[in-house]
Parts: C-alpha cells; structure tokens; sequence
C-alpha cells in the first residue's frame, strides 16, 4: 500500500465509505491527508463526487493490522476438505418437511 | 449467496442536477438587465475556473490536485448555467459567450483573474472569493427570477465546500511553519486590494431589485467572516484599500487577455468544432 516511508509526505489513510442506510461501511481507497479533517475531505473529492455515499469513514492505515499475506494458506483454506462443515453435506433426512 | 453487496461503494448516480442543456431548453428568457446580471456572475465563475484548471498536475500533492480541479469544475458549471441564461437575451449560446466575445466584453472581477502564484495566493484568492460567493448566493437563492434562484441553490451546495476546502488550508498554513505562516499572508496581502471590487453596486444590479443580489449588502458579512478564518489562522488582515477601477467595466484587465487568449484559442481556430 504505502509506496514509500519519505518522512516528508503526507501519512496514508484507508478510506471506506457507507453506499446508504442499512449497509456497512465498504473500502473504497486509500489516500494521502496531511491530518484526519483533511482525510475526510479528500477523500470526498477523490471517492464520492458521484453521489455514491451517505458516510464516510477515514483510519489511519498505519493503525490497521492486517493478516499476513503470506499465511493465506493457513488462515483461509484450513476449512478444505472439511465438508461436515457445510450443511449440504448431510443428507436430508426423509419426511422432514421445510428444511 | 454472497454478503458482499451490489450497493457498490463506488456506485454513479446522477443526483439531481440541473443542468446547461435543460436551462437552454426550459424556453426562460432573461431580459436584458437580467443577462447582464448572470454575465457577471457567469464570468467570475469562468475566469476563477480557467485559472485553477492551471493546477491540475502542479498541486503540492496528488490528493490537492483532484481537489482543486473538482473546485474548478464546480466553476465551470456555474458558468455555463449562466451564460447559456445569459444568452437567451441575445440568441447566444454559452460557446459563443466565453470562447467568441472580446476582452473587454467580458464582466469578471480583478480578483478571479489574478495569477495562481504559488499556493498560498491561490489559496488566499479561493479564501475571498468562495466566502464572497456563498454570501451571494444564500441570498440569490430567493431571487424573483426563476432560473437565477435554481442555478444559486444547486452552487451554494458546491461553495460551501469550497469555502470549506480553503478555509481548512488557510487554518494550516497560517498556524503551520513559519515559511507557510509567511507565504499565506503574501498571498492575502498581494489580492486584498482586489476585495473591494466584490462589493461595487455596478449597474445594471441595482436597477434589477430582488431579481438580483446588491454586492454592497454582502459585504459587512463576508468581511465579518474573512476576518474571523484570518485571526484565527494566527495572520492578520491587510491593511490596504481597493485597487482602484473597480467597476468591472472590462477596462482594467492585466491578466485577462492571456486567460482569455489561452481558453479561446481552440475553439476560435476551429469554429464550430465538437469533441
């Protein structure tokens, strides 16, 4: 994500923003802000100038901890070839009506 | 079933815009006074946008320079609702008004027409005049004419972001280093002498009663507000009268003919021309 750690540009910030009521906030982007209130208005120019949103929100990227790319295996796919898992494994069972 | 939404979050809608099209066939026709009102208005706002359309790819930074090209295409809305009704006066289109009348046809005040500087004075300009033109037009919102109230309700929504964007920039540079602190008062200091001209009852505006605004009644308030961002930025107010000549009767005009010799230059080498 961050390009470069140049102490003299402006800090990252994830932008994620909510399409309208009832739904939740959605990543949009990431931009570049001097400070959190100028966050938010870049990013109102740079991802809502076509009435997408209703909020927005705006994290520090630096304040987001994410899993490790590299461990995709381990986190993600532990649940292959664990079928009884999933409720279409099991047969339905006969005279069960509404299931 | 997936839980990822077809509500996208970057999902396009037109909102509800009005737009230079449905202003040119809505069949109102402004009178003559009332197009020479909107061509103020109109050239302002065209002006100010031709010179922040400079920025695009200079901006100190990437962010800046989507911001300050989304502040130009505002202007350059405002401008063409006002002189497509401007020029139903005339028979003219919106074209014909900014690409094909003469230099000193044209009604812009001193201010929008002043060079971008460096960021400071086009911060300083932006300052000035989105304070000016939100006090405008709150009040031209309430305009007897139809079409004037509309196009004034669909920018005053633009300019209270753009008062925003500047006032938010004037805040840091002010209270920031003191090279930002030095260079924002330059920029106040080299177009405060152009304020003056933003409050000149010019005729025809007067003659025009609550069709128009008065721009000597905006200016208790928009000097009120200037001031207080101003403090509050830690710089002070110049202390310098108006620039004389400010009567925006296109004879004082510096910068204006290379604005003009720069926009018009395409459209006047190839008449007619649609891209």
């Amino acid at each position: 994500m961050s390009s470069s750690a140049d102490s003299s540009s402006w800090p990252l910030w994830e932008v994620f923003i909510r399409g309208s009521r009832g739904l939740s906030h959605v990543h949009a982007g990431s931009l570049h802000a001097p400070d959190a209130t100028m966050a938010i208005r870049n990013a109102r120019d740079l991802y809502t100038r076509r009435n997408e949103g209703t909020s927005v929100w705006v994290v520090p990227a630096e304040a987001i901890m994410a899993s490790d790319p590299d461990s995709k295996g381990g986190y993600f796919e532990s649940a292959q070839g664990k079928s009884y898992r999933h409720a279409t494994y099991y047969t339905q069972s006969e005279g069960v009506k509404h299931l | 079933m997936s839980f990822a939404s077809h509500d996208s979050a970057t999902r396009q809608s037109q909102g509800e815009a009005i737009t230079a099209e449905e202003i040119a066939a809505s069949g109102a026709t402004a009178d003559e006074a009332t197009a020479r009102y909107a061509l103020i208005l109109g050239d302002d706002a065209l002006m100010l946008s031709q010179r922040l359309g400079a920025w695009v790819s200079r901006a100190p930074e990437l962010e800046e320079d989507v911001a300050l090209a989304n502040i130009a295409l505002d202007l350059l809305g405002h401008a063409r609702f006002l002189l497509t009704y401007a020029g139903t006066a005339w028979g003219k289109s919106e074209d014909d008004l900014a690409y094909f009348r003469e230099e000193e046809e044209f009604r812009s005040c001193r201010l929008v027409e002043q060079e971008n500087g460096d960021f400071g004075k086009t911060i300083a300009r932006q300052l000035i005049f989105s304070f000016y033109q939100h006090e405008l037009y709150s009040r031209l919102v309430d305009s007897t004419d139809a079409t004037l109230a509309a196009i004034a309700a669909k920018a005053l929504k633009e300019v209270d972001y753009h008062q925003d964007h500047a006032a938010q920039w004037v805040l840091r540079l002010g209270l920031g280093t003191e090279e930002s602190s030095r260079r924002m008062q330059s920029g106040l200091d080299s177009v405060w002498s152009y304020v003056e001209e933003l409050f000149t009852d010019v005729e025809p505006i007067a003659e025009l009663g609550d069709v128009a605004v008065l721009p000597s009644a905006l200016r208790e308030s928009t000097l009120n507000r200037l001031h207080q961002v101003i403090e509050d930025a830690g710089l002070g107010v110049p202390d310098m009268s108006g620039a004389h000549g400010a009567d925006r009767s296109g004879r004082h005009s510096e910068q204006r003919g290379f604005i003009l010799a720069e926009m018009q230059v395409l459209a006047r080498r190839h008449p007619g021309a649609t891209w």
